[in-house]
Formats: structure tokens, sequence, C-alpha cells
């Protein structure tokens, strides 16, 4: 085979590739010309938007409104013709308490003990995965042996599946377990990390944070790539020492993507189940039962499902994401003019 | 076209249009089954046994777990109508409008009257005459000893008429003398609890049949639950360990971990393949208390499910498998107290070769008449596992100090009443 002839054989793929392309444009020219010609120019952004608006209409917008109106419907049919209305009914059930602090006094105790064990772990889980994903990201990014190796092995755990991840903790923590073993060798009595309230919210903070921090960690670390090196370079000239150059330099320059972090982490940490609901249960008693555990269990877990109660506990957790996406908005806003 | 040609392209015609036809014939069927222990590969051998006299209809059995798939999801299927032809479930009341009715498909309805009689009650709704299907098992709950560790100890086992404080005190000198970490288990659920509450006294029902969860009955074995948990006699990984679902105690038992393990029939199969000759274990009679010393029964049943789109085949399966010679292999291979009131009346050869998996048989059978009336009546009240679920979680919230005994059965209670109004 001489050279011409080998230059057109490895053009052959591309030509396909492009002929393919040009049929499937030309079909579509067929079909979009005559709308254009119709709605004109201007209105054939919607044409384009449609398709992707249809899939967010369907999976999203309508599962949205149906779960809107169950939360004012009754009874146990499943299919919404078949409910009856009762107005705010579900939603006093949940309301109605005489102490708000003391879920004892609440007619719906379980939603308020959801609530305030989720209010801890949201607080406790947002700011410690925030600091660790901080501290991982700087040591990640400065000049340290097998780099590489320990930005995969932080990223790790984020390609595991919650499930999997749960019961790799389960085995460590469990009265048998890992950490009991240790414990056992040094000659300690096993402590039932699962069994007892504080440690099992503790050590949902603690699993949790290690399951989604390399996420976070991925999310900084690029930010820190991305400011100047020649900063810190002036910025020592100066005789800057590296508390100060990071927090005049790093910290006001990386707020865009800690804010970011804060929100993805904020926003994953009210919406938390899979991994709790495998690793505790929910338990020891309700210690670690968190809203959409609640949720699930009021909806589908029971014998008889209260899917208005249900629906209506997630209209309150809707209401919650709306208001941490809003302030993630604000937060972005305000950083982005801080900044310019 | 060659004459090769033409013959090659008329023989592939031929065979395309006969796996067509076979294929529109073929019917697949799909049964939602879980497992206690191994049966299902006993029901495999059933139905390949069918499959095999009735090439036209297939059984695809989707094994999943009793908890997740048979408590949780199938009820949600059976309500969108997405559920399979035929399952294998322990809610007979609770789902029993969604169960079909083979009377106008199967050839002898007499055979299913006479032989399922009292327990179609259990699957149907009140004044139907349906026939939904067959109990794949009877089961009464009730305790399991370690007696290897009763010998260990020097202490013998006790025998039928110990009451609960007594097999309390017993089993934790025979955990103390033997270096055992805990005295007793019981599944995590409400079923199990009731058996003994009923024969401390619990009356579980008013005088219209509705649930009533505070009587001193109740509180006096609600009492006893919280002190074995608060002084260990109890292992709190089973209740405390787990929140909002069923669980059972078997993995203690089966490793050595406790004396005393409230279950019921059912675990017979399990213990005698996983616990082997490991140590000599025994079924015992239920403890007794100052009404009754009862257990609860309970069961399992195959039903067919309305919505199939193919009631004549899934009544054939169904017809098939409840046959007596079918279900005395079931029975006999699976170690289950036999749902057919013919084979419980002729005896089924159990495929046992432990002596300890015979004497269990005998003694669950031996439970079955001192069964109190109100734990029947609990069994057959269509929203039990309202008032179970209801037992299991309040009282989970008193060992781990959320609530007080009180608060507790008032909780009990208005879970009940809310749930209950809600289908109202």
């Amino acid at each position: 085979m001489n050279g011409a002839s080998r230059t057109k054989l490895n053009e052959l793929p591309g030509k396909i590739a492009f002929g393919a392309v040009a049929a499937v444009m030309t079909v579509l020219g067929w079909a979009i010309e005559p709308i254009q010609r119709l709605i004109g120019v201007r209105r054939m952004a919607w044409v384009f938007l449609l398709p992707n608006l249809a899939i967010f209409g369907v999976f999203i917008l309508f599962p949205m409104a149906m779960n809107f109106y169950y939360a004012f419907t009754g009874g146990t049919q499943l299919y919404p013709q078949n409910r009856p209305f009762v107005g705010t009914q579900n939603f006093e059930q949940i309301y109605t308490c005489t102490n708000y602090l003391e879920p004892s006094s609440c007619r719906e105790d379980l939603f308020w003990r959801a609530v305030f064990n989720s209010g801890t772990f949201v607080a406790f889980h947002v700011v410690g995965l925030v600091f660790f994903a901080l501290v991982t990201a700087l040591v990640l990014n400065a000049k340290i042996r097998f780099r590489g190796f320990f930005r995969s092995v932080y990223f790790y755990p984020v390609l595991l599946s919650p499930v999997v991840v749960a019961l790799v903790w389960k085995w460590i923590l469990q009265r048998n377990g890992l950490l009991n073993g240790i414990l056992d060798a040094f000659g300690r009595e096993p402590i039932l990390f699962l069994l007892n309230s504080e440690w099992a919210m503790f050590w949902v903070i603690v699993v949790t944070i290690w399951a989604n921090m390399g996420f976070h960690t991925l999310i900084l670390l690029a930010g820190l790539q991305s400011i100047p090196a020649e900063l810190y370079e002036a910025a020592q000239i100066d005789g800057s020492g590296p508390v100060l150059s990071f927090r005049h330099i790093t910290l006001p320059l990386l707020m865009p993507n800690v804010i970011v972090v804060l929100v993805l982490a904020l926003i994953r940490a009210v919406q938390m189940f899979d991994l709790v609901y495998v690793l505790t249960g929910g338990g020891p008693g309700s210690a670690t039962l968190l809203m959409v555990q609640y949720i699930y269990e009021v909806g589908f877990a029971s014998q008889i499902q209260r899917f208005g109660l249900a629906a209506s506990a997630s209209v309150t957790l809707g209401v919650v994401l709306l208001i941490a996406t809003l302030l993630q908005l604000r937060l972005s806003r305000g950083s982005e003019s801080h900044l310019a | 076209m060659t004459r090769t040609a033409r013959r090659f392209l008329a023989i592939l015609l031929a065979v395309v249009t006969v796996a067509a036809g076979s294929a529109l014939a073929q019917v697949e069927l799909r049964m939602t089954w879980y497992d206690d222990g191994s049966e299902s590969q006993v029901m495999r051998d059933l139905l390949d046994r069918f499959e095999a006299a009735n090439p036209d209809v297939t059984v695809v059995m989707d094994v999943v777990p009793y908890s997740s798939g048979i408590l949780q999801s199938l009820p949600l299927q059976l309500a969108s109508g997405q559920g399979p032809d035929m399952a294998r479930v322990t809610d007979l009341g609770g789902l029993s409008e969604f169960f079909i009715d083979l009377r106008p498909h199967v050839d002898d309805e007499a055979y299913w009257d006479v032989n399922f009689g009292p327990f179609l009650d259990w699957m149907r709704p009140a004044g139907s005459e349906a026939i939904p299907g067959f109990m794949t098992q009877l089961t009464v709950t009730g305790p399991y000893v370690n007696a290897t560790l009763f010998e260990q100890a020097g202490i013998e086992v006790p025998g039928p008429d110990t009451t609960w404080p007594e097999w309390a005190q017993i089993t934790r000198d025979v955990a103390e003398a033997t270096g055992t970490p805990y005295a007793m288990a019981m599944d995590r659920t409400g079923h199990r609890l009731a058996g003994p509450a009923i024969s401390m006294g619990a009356e579980l029902f008013d005088e219209d049949g509705y649930p009533a969860i505070d009587d001193e009955g109740f509180r006096r074995m609600a009492e006893l639950m919280v002190e074995w948990h608060a002084d260990g006699t109890m292992i709190p990984d089973v209740w405390i360990g787990s929140a909002g679902s069923y669980v059972a105690g078997n993995e203690q038992f089966v490793n050595a971990q406790v004396v005393f393990y409230m279950s019921g029939s059912w675990q017979i199969g399990q213990f005698a393949q996983l616990i082997g000759d490991a140590f000599d274990w025994q079924a015992v009679s239920n403890p007794c208390g100052p009404a009754a010393c009862t257990g609860m029964p309970g069961g399992a049943a195959l039903v067919g499910i309305a919505d199939t789109d193919h009631p004549e085949e899934v009544a054939r399966v169904l017809d098939f498998l409840a046959q007596e010679e079918q279900l005395a292999e079931f029975y006999g291979r699976t170690l289950f107290i036999p749902g057919h009131l013919g084979l419980a009346e002729s005896g089924v050869e159990f495929d046992a070769e432990l002596q300890a998996t015979r004497d269990a048989l005998s003694t669950f059978a031996a439970e079955v008449p001192n069964l109190h009336p109100t734990a029947y009546q609990l069994q057959g009240y269509p929203f039990n596992r309202v008032v179970f679920d209801a037992i299991r979680d309040r009282l989970t919230q008193v060992f781990v100090g959320e609530l007080s005994l009180d608060q507790a059965i008032e909780r009990m209670q208005s879970d009940i009443d809310e749930q209950i109004a809600e289908t109202q």
C-alpha cells in the first residue's frame, strides 16, 4: 500500500463521522427551519430548551407539585384521586407542641426529634467537613512526596456507595468490631459505640465527613491551584509568613470555593439518609433519626402508610433547602462583589 | 437467488416463526419470595417440576430481604398495581384486599376448603369466601436455649411451668457461671413480645375489639424488659442497636453470645444448618406469667395477586404447589410446621438428621394448644403490625432513656389511634 492510499484510509473514519453529522443536521434542519420561519429567530431559544424543560418538568416540577398536593390530603390510598382533602390537618399534626424545645411535648414527637437531630448533625457535619476538607486541600496543594497517591486516597471514599461505607464502618464500630479489638488488645473494656446515643451521633458525623470529604477537598484544591504563585512570592518578599499569607491571600481568593463547599455540604447534610440508615437505623432509640428517615418511615415503612403526613414533612424540608439555596446565592453574590 | 439460498431462507423463516410462536405462548410469572433459611431452593425445585409438566409457564422467583422487600416495598408495589403475580407474605390481613380469588380457577374447591379452611380466613377480608393462597408455614413463637451452657454451668434446664422472672434469674446464673456475655435475647418486634405480655396478663383489646395497650399485664412485661435491658440481662444489640425495623437475634444465639433466645419455630431449619453440632440447643416451652404460658401464632402464606394479567396460570401454579405431595415435600425439607390440615393430621416426614431438630419441632407443636385466645385475636387483627411496631419503637425509647414507661405507653396508644384513624 503506498502513502497516498494509506492517507486516504486514515481519513475514512473522519469522513464517515462528518457525513453522519451532516446528515443528522440536514434532517434536523428540515424540521427546524419551518418552525423558525413560523415563530421567528428570537423565540427559537425556547425550542432548544424544550427537551430539557420537559424532563425537568416531568421529573422535578411535577413530583414537587404532587408532593405539595399530597400534604393537604389524608387517608391511606396511593392515588391522588382517591385521597380526601384535609386542609392543613397534616401540618397541624406536625406543628402542635406545647414547648417547641421539648420534643416529648409535641404531638408528632419523632418529627421534632428528627429536626433537632438534623440540626445537630448539620451543624457539626458542615463545620467539620469544611474544616477537614480545607486542611486536606492545603496539605495536598503543598509540595509533598507521593502527592498524587494521597490525592487519590482522599478521593477514594467518594467513589464508594454509601451503603458500602456504612457497612464497613459498622464492622469497625460494632461490639466485636475492629476498634473494640484494638481496645481489647490494650486491655481496655469494649465501648458500645453504636448503642450509646452520644457515641452514635458522634460516629455518624465522623463517618459522613470521611465519606464526603474527598469531593469537597477536590473543589478547594482546584481553587487553591488557581491562585497565582506570584502573589505568594510578592508577599514573601514583603516579609509575610505562611499564616499572614493564608489569611490575606489564600482565604479571600478561596472564598467563592469555600462558599460552594459550604452550601453543597449543607444541602447534602439536610438530605442525609442512606448512610445513616444503614449505619444506625436512626437509633439507638431515635438518637440519630434524621428528617429524611422520618419521612421515609412515616410514608413507606409503616403498615399504614401516611403519605399526607410524610408529604407535609417533605414540604417543611423543602422550605429549609430553599432557604439554604437562597443563602448560597446571596453569599456567592456577596463574595463576587467583594472580590470585584 | 440460488436454490441453496432459497432453502436456507425458508428454514430460517420457519425457525423464526416457531420461535416467535413459542415466545408468544410462553407466560412468565413473577413470584416475590423471602427466606427464613434456604427454603427458596426447595420452592425452586417444586417450580422446576411444575415447569417441566407445564412448558407454557415459567416462574421467576425474586428472593428479597424480609424487612425491606416484604414489609416495606411489597405493600407499595401492590397499592400502585405494580406487584408480582404471586408473593410470600406474613401481613395476611393487612394486604388481603390485594389478593386474588382462586376459587373460579381451581378444579377442586373442596380440597382447598377442607385443608386450608381456618387459615383462609386470616388472608381474606371479613365475610369473603375467597381462596387467596395457602400457608407455606404455621409458626409459633417460643424460646430456644443453649443446653451446652446449662450443662457447663451445672444447672438444669427449667421445666414448662417456669415463669419469665425465674427464667431471667436462671439464665443470668448460667451466663455468669460460663462467662457468656448476656443471658437473654429477643427478636426486635412487638410480635415476639406480645406472647410474654399476654402471659403476664395483657389483654391488648378493649371490649369492642379495638387495641388498648395500657393495662397491668402489659406494664408488668414492659417493666421486665426495661429492667433486663438496664441490668444487662438482655443483649442490647438487638433492641437498642437498631431503630425502626425488625431485627432478629439469631446471630447472637448461633454465636453462643446468649443463653436464651426468644424467637419461633421458623428458626429450626436455620439452627440445624448453622449450629449443627457446635453446641447442644433445644426449644423450650413458653415461660409463664400469672395469666398464661403462651406464645403467638403466625405464619406465612403464598398468595396470588389480584392485579396479575395471568390469573389462570397463577391458579395453575398455586394449585400444583398446594397439593399434598408437593407440600409434604416442602414442609419436610424446610422443617416448617404444616399449614395443611390433612398433612398436620397424617404427619410430615421431616428431613431432620439431628435429634435436637426433631425435639424442637415436637416442642413447638406441643405449644399450639397452650396459645391464649388473645394471641389468636391479635394475630387475626388486620392492623396488628401497627400495634407491634408501636410497642417495639416506643419501648426502645424507654431503654435508651428518651421516654419514661408512662410516656411510652401513652405514645403507643396515640400512634395506634392516629394510624388506624387514617384508614377510616
